[in-house]
């Protein structure tokens, strides 16, 4: 498969994993990588608090009002309470929604229907699809064990609400989840214990409650190979190019050897415990040593994504 | 006072330690750690975790959520002794309610509500606001020195100094409360407004849940003043002198925006942070007093001026830690500046999770050397 057909699989892409994992990271890689591919893409971050600006070098938050990040690549937060104002704006319930807004009315009310917000989100995203805004709509979803309650709420909504416009909603969110032609789940992990635990029972928690398409799972930060680290001690190495080594070098430098030898066994462990853990195909993006993350780190990773996806 | 000094002498005096930070950092492993320290310290400890990896939880005990806390066995000087616990939601809340209530039946009819019921288990900041309660239980019970707690992983890493007056407000619905005023006052104070409004709200959620909400404050009548004093006695520990914050980090460069946005918060609540721990640095490899002083830089010249030769993939290698280290080291400057004068403590990349005793007092070696 090539990235232009990953990325037009679903039109929707929603992208999940624990904090740290590089969630923001991955999902400005899919843009670009989607963006090289000639497709536009629209990135709806839920929290309304997200590293993704940085990444194409802004400093200035996302907002409610969609702003270009990079050619072909637009941004939008779209926080569960801006969910809500729209839907009662849109249902005619314009002079009251401030109201219950100040008066607390809403709290009492979510949390009364939990889950509502979320499926209010969602059926905005729904609704952002069938209006064709986009060629791909990329979902920054909540974090952690967020991702799963904000998944699986519709479903959850759907027992608890028997009629009415919000049954309904969550019934609409529910058709774009299930419908593996119109939506899927990029989960994203790193190498290491408990991520791999957490992204294995996330994966199982949305195929069981939600019966969610999930696309190959993406483990970030491995470190690449550094190839000449294990057929020679240092010693060798030196005398061989014949230099010689300050007091203390050869220790530096075979410690920092050994270290990296170390953790690359780790993660490979890692890696293939998740493997058979989780039967999905794995995407792996490497650490960036070198600088910091900006569009030109977001570049090499999306590069990295894309000949990840040729080789599905 | 030695930057390690300072948190070991926090583990050893303090009442109370508030770990907190974004997601991801090692919030849970370092307030094990400190507990373990204190007991360590000769004091009876408890650490109060919210979601203790599994392998962890098992180490200490914690096979399943539990509301009292349970002994975890260790070679502690006397009288310390180590006790943990993982939050259980839910049953602090009914615990709290059962408290408050003016009867039996006020408290059964609480806690069979369908809206109580969502209230314990998913508002947003109950778990911080259950958190803090069973800080604070533990904490005026007596039977502890030190009670370290863990904070939720939540958007808004502030969410748990908020919410025992979020929890408060919520209460305190005054929409809902008109409802529950007595028949003719009711008439009178319901206007024809609020009735439209709160049509509006069934048409859209049905009916049900409206009663519910209309039940759950009628039940809940009453209750709010105990509720508010205990949430204004919380505020008051979380300030009280006795009670450290402890702001752990890790030095990816979004994790550092969220600590520094962390510590103004507290700032703005008037909080200090007493220290500051940041995990999984990466090591320098003999830049610390050794003779390889030179910069990433440097190194990665030395390697591409060995180009071809067997030596050249090990300064390659060493370049590549040290660019790694350089730019963790700037943003911890900048972290540990915006604390100061607080200790800090730095703990490196560890080969594997923590999941027991001797894996705790490993970290508690960084912590406290």
């Amino acid at each position: 498969m090539d990235a232009a057909g990953f990325c037009t699989q679903t039109r929707v892409l929603i992208v999940a994993g624990k904090g740290g994992v590089g969630k923001t990271t991955v999902t400005a890689a899919v843009a670009r990588m989607a963006a090289h591919a000639g497709l536009d893409t629209l990135i709806v971050e839920v929290e309304g608090k997200s590293g993704l600006g940085a990444a194409f070098g802004r400093d200035d938050p996302l907002t409610y009002d969609e702003v270009e990040l990079a050619p072909a690549i637009r941004a939008r937060t779209l926080t569960p309470d801006d969910a809500l104002l729209e839907y009662l704006e849109d249902h005619g319930m314009k002079r009251v929604s401030k109201r219950l807004l100040s008066s607390g009315a809403i709290d009492v009310v979510a949390t009364a229907v939990p889950g509502i917000k979320d499926i209010l989100v969602l059926g905005k995203v729904k609704q952002l699809e069938r209006a064709g805004t986009a060629d791909l709509i990329l979902v920054d979803a909540p974090a952690a064990g967020h991702a799963v309650t904000f998944l699986t709420s519709a479903a959850g909504l759907l027992d608890a609400v028997r009629v009415g416009p919000i049954r309904a909603q969550a019934q609409d969110v529910m058709d774009l989840l299930s419908d593996p032609a119109r939506c899927q789940v990029l989960l994203v992990t790193m190498p290491e214990e408990t991520p791999v635990n957490e992204v294995a029972e996330t994966a199982f928690k949305l195929e069981d409650r939600v019966g969610i398409a999930l696309a190959p799972v993406v483990v970030n930060g491995l470190y690449p190979p550094c190839p000449g680290l294990d057929e020679v001690s240092v010693a060798a190495a030196a005398e061989a190019a014949d230099v010689a080594l300050l007091p203390g070098e050869a220790e530096a430098l075979a410690s920092a050897a050994a270290f990296r030898r170390d953790r690359m066994a780790l993660q490979a462990e890692q890696v293939a415990r998740l493997a058979s853990a989780l039967p999905l195909a794995q995407l792996r993006l490497p650490f960036l040593f070198t600088t910091e993350l900006g569009l030109h780190e977001v570049d090499t990773l999306a590069a990295a994504l894309a000949s990840g996806i040729e080789a599905l | 006072m030695t930057a390690a000094g300072g948190l070991a002498a926090l583990a050893g005096s303090h009442g109370v330690v508030v770990c907190c930070g974004s997601g991801g950092v090692g919030k849970t492993t370092t307030a094990a750690a400190i507990a373990v320290e204190g007991a360590r310290r000769g004091r009876r400890a408890c650490v109060v975790t919210i979601d203790p990896a599994k392998r962890l939880a098992d180490a200490l005990g914690l096979a399943e959520l539990t509301n009292e806390p349970s002994r975890v066995e260790g070679d502690w000087p006397e009288p310390g002794e180590l006790w943990a616990l993982m939050l259980d939601t839910k049953s602090t809340f009914d615990g709290l309610v059962t408290r408050y209530a003016g009867s039996p039946e006020q408290a059964r009819a609480i806690l069979e509500n369908r809206l109580y019921r969502n209230i314990a288990g998913a508002l947003s900041g109950t778990q911080e606001y259950m958190a803090m309660e069973k800080l604070y239980e533990l904490h005026a019970d007596g039977r502890f020195d030190l009670v370290v707690v863990d904070t939720p992983p939540t958007r808004n890493a502030l969410d748990f100094l908020d919410a025992p007056r979020r929890l408060t407000r919520f209460l305190d619905n005054r929409v809902f409360r008109l409802l529950m005023m007595p028949t003719r006052a009711y008439m009178r104070a319901v206007s024809v407004a609020t009735q439209a409004f709160l049509r509006t709200i069934s048409r859209v959620v049905g009916g049900e849940v409206v009663a519910d909400a209309v039940a759950f404050f009628q039940a809940f009548e009453g209750m709010e003043e105990g509720f508010r004093v205990r949430a204004r006695r919380m505020e008051e520990l979380l300030a009280d002198p006795d009670t450290a914050f402890v702001l752990v980090a890790s030095p990816r460069r979004d994790a550092v925006g969220e600590a520094l946005f962390f510590a103004d918060k507290l700032r703005e609540s008037s909080i200090n942070v007493d220290a500051l721990v940041v995990n999984r640095l990466h090591p320098r490899f003999g830049g610390e007093g050794g003779q390889l002083r030179e910069g990433a830089e440097a190194v990665r010249a030395r390697a591409e001026s060995l180009a071809g030769t067997p030596l050249a993939p090990f300064y390659a290698n060493l370049a590549d830690f040290r660019q790694v280290a350089e730019r963790e080291e700037t943003h911890f400057a900048e972290l540990a500046a915006r604390v100061a004068p607080a200790p800090v403590a730095r703990v490196p990349f560890l080969a594997g999770d923590v999941h027991d005793l001797d894996g705790l007092t490993a970290v508690g070696r960084w912590l406290f050397a």
